[in-house]
């Protein structure tokens, strides 16, 4: 076994040529994913990055790691029978808002109920990029783009929201070009038993360049995103114009605060990632652009038996009580005959 | 049922007389439990030593409207003491447990046989139900032995006492039908006990035993039957034998290819008829270091299965027709990536949902050429429910040797059709312990071995072999990405010559009967027992004709060409529109002949003499 304290993020680099876009929000999280791999304590070689068809599939290519680039939208079903095959490996699967959200949203859903203890990270540009600019299961309404020259008209789906109503046991929000923040919930998610589902929001520059500009630029982050810390108020804005998110029934509204005043005394949700139900969760997830900031963070964080520690509890158990299993026993069960000559 | 001697039983005052095969069909209602009948008496049929055979047919719904044609059950089984291959073409006895099983199955009794009828469920009202405009029993008597007994009330009668609702104990009367064959046929009533005794408690097992009981001394008592039947045990191999079912004998096949490969076992389904039983039979082998998987969709079952190869784990998914069409394009993953796995499709008749329940052979272009590009890959199958165990290993050794995914073709007739199986020799049984690649000296995704051209099996969890596989065309040895066309062009060589290469490791095709002749009728899969019957008469008949069946469809045995050459007709009959029969065809230039079944049943005998005679020029 390599010596998993001594890596380095050049021993994550491969030697294949990058093939993404100039400007391509997909530099930023390789960059970042390189960086926290080495710090995990986890040999190298036990790493295994899965992913489906896409731009962001693309990634496994660029880990030096084990990678595995299967077909299009299947990739949460791959990295399930590795992850059910050997419980011990690390696995990350690599999808986007097409690939996880569109034909692989079936998938996407199972994977996240059954609780395997993996990680996925879903780049969201909101736009088909290796197709060459169709919108996307999360383009927002009127979008444009070459298959819908007059404006979508299918409503989008919040992936944040999709992962809670599928039972995720951990759910978050980054950003792509935010180094520290990315890097952080990475590390959050590896920390995580059981399926750690991240939404990384991710610049297009070709197809849908800006998307997500109000929450990537430092300056306008100030007004339109709403960091989650737990144990922290809800609160963001500029110092002298802070404003809190208060919910009541399960809907949130804005409420502005003074200057140095106690949100909590004016009734402002304190962040808690582990409440049993997820119906914070989803008001959080409910907040959205420009009604509301836009939550970065993690949603959600609670512990659930995973996938594959069960599969592996029922061999275990299986062959503590009835003993390892004999072919020959198994060939003469049941009423069987004997003819002689 | 042919006679050969008669003689008086030491236990009872009636006679008996001694028979060499029997084939007996149970029908009725699906909700009459005629599987279970069929099955119980199969088991002590089998435990009496004879070679059998068996066909299940029933409808796809569970619970079809009653006393109606489409909720017909059938279960038929051939015994004998003599080497049988077929369940036989028609039945020497027929149980109808209602007018429109009747209606459905007594045409195929053969002349002058016996139709057991159970007169409590004949009335104006189910008659109709069964599509009869005038009751049928005056015209029957004329053609068949016609016996009727109050099944239903007799049950009643033997249950009296037991506190069990009417609908409840009405259920038991297939036992009182059952308890009158193993009288009639002179079989042992305690394996059905013992498993009664296993299976129920309380006043429902009571009822059971006593209804098995009463049908079995009804036999002896009435005058409706004044004579019994045996049919001594078969002159078969020495051994240990036991009943097994083809789709029973996979599910163990892959848990025996894991022990023998010493490779944990990972098998991923969804749910489809007729394969889920290999998925639920499976599953009950934990003890064995086996995982199995039920995905959310046969796309899903595919690729967690090639995942799990990747992993290093001995990877299986069980399908029928339409699940196998959606996992056509992850199969095609598997191939680029060269992974181990197989690929198990239970065939059934189709197109679309077709018809579930029922026997075709059809996807044997699908598993050859059903996905994009050039995608070679072997294909095995086997041709009788104790061969689809070996089967099983066989594809699995061949898929780990050679790293490519196989296909294993069984059928809805092999699925679910029963034999005396000779259990083999554990120890006897082919071992194949493949190691995973290790060392990183030199090590490369895509370099190969020069024998097989197998790439190394480079798991993950391997220190120093990190590299990365997938969809996308691969250089060369490197495996790195790559658009080069002369590379492209060499892998897809690579893959075609190392599948075909499995060929020259094939043992011959044994031809049945003389090596060369005046016709040769090939086949493959389930359609074996009725070919080998048919050919095997046409020979005792005067004819030149032989048979030879093949296992393996891609690639073909090396001598396969000299085989076909060597006689001066071919017939194929296959359960589908010719197949097999196009591919000899192009592949040899040879003017082969179809014969071609598409009714959702198997062949029988007479079909493929018939068809052997007119090809002869023989009049029937």
């Amino acid at each position: 076994m390599s010596d998993a304290a001594k890596l380095t993020r050049k021993d994550f680099t491969s030697d294949q040529e990058l093939r993404w876009c100039p400007g391509c929000g997909d530099y930023s999280i390789l960059a970042n994913v390189q960086r926290v791999m080495p710090e995990l304590g986890v040999p190298r070689e036990n790493f295994v990055f899965v992913s489906g068809i896409g731009c962001s599939s693309r990634f496994p290519y660029y880990m030096n790691t084990y990678g595995f680039h299967t077909i299009h939208g299947r990739a949460p079903a791959f990295a399930t029978g590795i992850k059910a095959a050997r419980p011990d490996l690390s696995v990350w699967v690599i999808t986007g808002d097409g690939d996880g959200l569109s034909i692989g949203g079936n998938h996407l859903m199972h994977t996240i109920r059954r609780n395997v203890d993996l990680q996925l990270l879903l780049f969201n540009n909101r736009v088909y990029g290796l197709t060459k600019g169709q919108y996307s299961p999360t383009s927002l309404i009127g979008m444009k783009s070459k298959s819908t020259p007059d404006g979508s008209i299918d409503h989008p789906v919040d992936p944040i929201a999709f992962a809670l109503g599928a039972g995720a046991t951990f759910v978050a929000r980054t950003i792509d070009v935010d180094a520290a923040h990315l890097q952080q919930t990475l590390r959050r998610a590896h920390e995580h038993k059981g399926m750690a589902f991240i939404e990384i929001l991710q610049n297009c520059p070709v197809y849908n360049d800006d998307e997500w500009i109000e929450v990537e630029d430092r300056k306008q982050r100030v007004e339109a995103a709403l960091v989650l810390d737990d144990g922290q108020p809800l609160v963001w804005g500029p110092a002298d114009q802070r404003r809190g998110i208060r919910i009541e029934d399960g809907i949130p509204s804005i409420v502005a605060l003074d200057a140095g005043e106690d949100p909590v005394s004016k009734g402002i949700a304190v962040h808690y990632e582990r409440h049993e139900t997820p119906a914070y969760a989803f008001a959080l997830a409910s907040l959205q652009r420009p009604a509301f900031p836009l939550p970065i963070g993690v949603f959600r964080a609670v512990e659930k038996p995973t996938y594959e520690a069960m599969l592996q509890q029922q061999v275990d158990d299986a062959i503590s009580k009835m003993g390892k299993g004999d072919l020959a026993e198994l060939l003469h069960s049941g009423d069987t005959w004997t003819v002689t000559q | 049922m042919s006679k050969t001697s008669k003689g008086s039983s030491a236990s009872s005052q009636k006679r008996t007389e001694k028979l060499e095969h029997v084939a007996i069909r149970f029908t009725g209602d699906s909700g009459d439990g005629m599987q279970l009948t069929g099955t119980k008496f199969t088991e002590s049929t089998a435990l009496a030593g004879n070679d059998l055979a068996t066909l299940p047919d029933y409808p796809a719904e569970i619970r079809a409207p009653a006393g109606t044609l489409a909720g017909v059950s059938g279960f038929q089984v051939h015994f004998a003491s003599e080497d049988i291959h077929t369940p036989a073409d028609h039945p020497d006895l027929l149980v109808a447990f209602n007018p429109a099983a009747l209606r459905a199955n007594v045409n195929d009794v053969r002349p002058s046989g016996m139709v057991i009828i159970n007169i409590d469920a004949f009335n104006k009202k189910s008659l109709a139900k069964a599509g009869y405009e005038d009751d049928p029993l005056p015209e029957l008597r004329e053609r068949f032995k016609v016996v009727e007994i109050p099944l239903t009330k007799l049950n009643r009668e033997a249950i009296k006492g037991l506190s069990l609702s009417a609908r409840e104990g009405d259920r038991s009367k297939n036992f009182f039908a059952l308890g009158l064959m193993y009288w009639l046929y002179n079989r042992p009533m305690e394996p059905t006990i013992r498993w009664l005794e296993g299976r129920f408690k309380g006043n429902v097992l009571e009822a059971n035993i006593r209804v098995l009981k009463a049908g079995h001394a009804f036999g002896e008592t009435t005058e409706l039957f004044p004579v019994s039947y045996i049919v001594p045990a078969a002159k078969i191999q020495p051994g240990t034998y036991r009943n097994i079912t083809g789709n029973t004998a996979l599910a163990w096949g892959i848990v025996a290819a894991g022990v023998q490969m010493n490779r944990p076992v990972f098998l991923g389904a969804y749910p489809i008829t007729p394969a889920s039983d290999v998925l639920h039979e499976v599953s009950r082998f934990r003890h064995f270091g086996v995982k199995t998987a039920q995905a959310e969709d046969e796309i899903a079952a595919m690729s967690a299965a090639i995942g799990a190869a990747f992993a290093g784990s001995l990877a299986f998914t069980t399908t029928s027709g339409p699940g196998f069409v959606l996992k056509q394009e992850a199969l095609g993953l598997a191939i680029m990536a060269e992974l181990p796995m197989v690929v198990v499709d239970i065939q059934r008749a189709g197109p679309s949902t077709g018809m579930p329940t029922k026997i075709e052979q059809a996807d044997l272009l699908l598993a050859l050429y059903g996905r994009n590009s050039e995608s070679p890959v072997p294909i095995i199958a086997p041709s009788s429910p104790g061969d689809c165990f070996h089967a099983a290993i066989e594809a699995a050794r061949l898929a780990v040797e050679y790293m490519t995914p196989v296909v294993l073709l069984s059928d809805g007739y092999l699925a679910n059709s029963a034999e005396p199986w000779l259990i083999p020799d554990v120890e006897a049984l082919p071992r194949t312990e493949i190691e995973n690649h290790t060392d990183p000296e030199g090590f490369q995704p895509y370099m190969r071995d020069p024998e097989s051209l197998a790439r190394p099996w480079a798991i993950p969890g391997t220190p120093g072999l990190e590299h990365r596989i997938g969809g996308l065309s691969k250089e060369e040895v490197t495996g790195s990405v790559s658009y080069d066309p002369e590379n492209n062009q060499r892998m897809h060589e690579i893959r075609a010559d190392k599948v075909a290469r499995i060929g020259s490791v094939l043992p011959p095709l044994e031809v049945k009967g003389p090596s060369q002749g005046d016709l040769l009728v090939v086949g493959w899969g389930g359609t074996l027992g009725a070919i080998v019957t048919a050919t095997e008469e046409a020979r005792e008949a005067g004819l030149s004709v032989s048979n030879v069946h093949l296992r393996h469809l891609n690639p073909f045995p090396a001598n396969l060409e000299k085989v076909l050459g060597s006689f001066e007709k071919i017939l194929v009959p296959e359960i589908n529109s010719g197949q097999l029969c196009l591919l000899l065809r192009a592949k040899f230039l040879l003017p082969a002949k179809s014969m071609s079944k598409l009714t959702g049943q198997p062949f029988l005998v007479a079909e493929i003499r018939a068809e052997i005679d007119a090809m002869l020029g023989q009049e029937n």
